[in-house]
């Protein structure tokens, strides 16, 4: 066999052997999807019913609760970034960086300054590696969030949020994740979380993309009695809210996360596919010249003996 | 009889739903009853038991741990952290 058909043979050989892992790949992130979704749903009525109650507090009662109240001056706001831990999902965490970036820049031109909290290795290294100062960072658990992880970061991000802006907190926190909107649309987009802005819940609903029955029937609330007090009642259900928020936040960024690892591997599995035809392509031809080479040499060589004996 | 609609939810999943006669849940300052027919109530929910008596005569006991408990129109929702049946 001619050199240039092992050239050819190996470069098949490893394609083929790439194609197997992304092939592999795209089959687990396929499963996984499905897998967030549904933990994404099964998290959807804890939250329409803390977001119903959240909002019926807040509309019936004049209570007036640090995490509702718009601060005078923003002069902090903390951006929350939650992105992948791996990567191999085509351009998940370029564009949710972006929209960060986006965010960031619309944050300072209104003259505040901004505290970074990220989720997920790539967020972290985009940060550290550009020398920007990360206030608290979450790894590990980018593909499979949990809700104690949610309250996890949701405390931390109060702490930060209850502390004065003299010594380090800030004012207002915002998200930034990717909304799981189908298996083939995921878009990047910030919200704010605190301070809360308390709509009704049809609004609440539609933002954390739950359809619900709940919501159907949302507009009227009953005069509620509260135990023991509208204030403490408020108190428990903010950070609650807010948790829970992050949480859906997580998920469906988790979900987001898997859709674009499967659509970045079946792109990665048809390239090598299309390699693999190529380079067949190649080393048959090399085959072809091979032989037709070796005839030519062949029947030049046995010409030459006619001719040579023809003289003798 | 009017019966109560029943959701007890958990953070990350639902834990039960069903009908039931009577709901004794505990709240910051005591435990509550529940019965058809109750008015709106709104109240945090205090580590503990809630007792769920369904309308086949059935008690189911759930530990609730930290979160809301809402009343309205004979649909109760505990709305947990954390919650198990036991």
């Amino acid at each position: 066999m001619g050199a240039q058909q092992r050239v050819f043979k190996q470069k098949i050989r490893s394609t083929q052997s790439l194609r197997k892992i992304f092939k592999a790949m795209e089959l687990i992130a396929a499963s996984r999807i499905q897998k967030a979704v549904a933990r994404s749903k099964a998290a959807s009525p804890y939250s329409t019913a803390l977001t119903r109650a959240v909002s019926a507090v807040a509309s019936e009662s004049n209570v007036d609760h640090v995490l509702t109240s718009e601060p005078e001056t923003i002069t902090r706001a903390a951006v929350l970034v939650v992105g992948p831990d791996r990567g191999f999902a085509g351009a998940y965490a370029a564009n949710l960086l972006r929209e960060a970036e986006e965010l960031i820049r619309l944050l300072r031109s209104e003259g505040k300054d901004v505290a970074l909290f990220t989720v997920g290795g790539k967020a972290e290294n985009y940060y550290t590696f550009r020398g920007r100062a990360i206030e608290k960072s979450w790894t590990g658990f980018s593909e499979t969030p949990t809700a104690e992880k949610a309250r996890e970061i949701g405390e931390a991000l109060l702490e930060s949020f209850t502390t004065e802006t003299a010594d380090g907190g800030v004012d207002e926190i915002y998200i930034v994740f990717t909304k799981f909107v189908s298996s083939v649309k995921k878009d990047p987009e910030y919200r704010r979380l605190l301070p809360l802005a308390v709509v009704d819940a049809e609004a609440a609903g539609a933002t954390t993309g739950q359809a619900d029955a709940l919501k159907s029937d949302a507009p009227a609330f009953p005069l509620y009695e509260f135990e023991p007090s509208a204030e403490a009642v408020l108190d428990a259900l903010l950070p609650r809210y807010i948790d829970s928020r992050i949480l859906s936040a997580l998920l469906s960024a988790s979900a987001s996360e898997q859709a674009s690892r499967q659509a970045a591997m079946k792109t990665a599995t048809d390239n090598a596919d299309d390699l693999i035809k190529t380079y067949t392509r190649l080393a048959n031809t090399a085959r072809q010249a091979e032989i037709t080479q070796e005839l030519t040499e062949i029947v030049g060589g046995a010409d030459a003996l006619a001719a040579s004996s023809a003289g003798d | 009889m009017a019966v109560l609609e029943v959701n007890v939810v958990a953070a990350d999943h639902e834990v039960w739903v069903g009908e039931a006669k009577r709901v004794i849940a505990r709240t910051l300052d005591g435990e509550i009853g529940i019965l058809a027919g109750h008015e709106p109530v709104l109240g945090v929910v205090a580590e503990g038991e809630t007792r769920i008596l369904t309308t086949g005569d059935e008690t189911i006991r759930v530990k609730a741990d930290g979160g809301f408990l809402s009343v309205e129109n004979n649909r109760v929702i505990i709305a947990a952290d954390q919650a198990e049946l036991l």
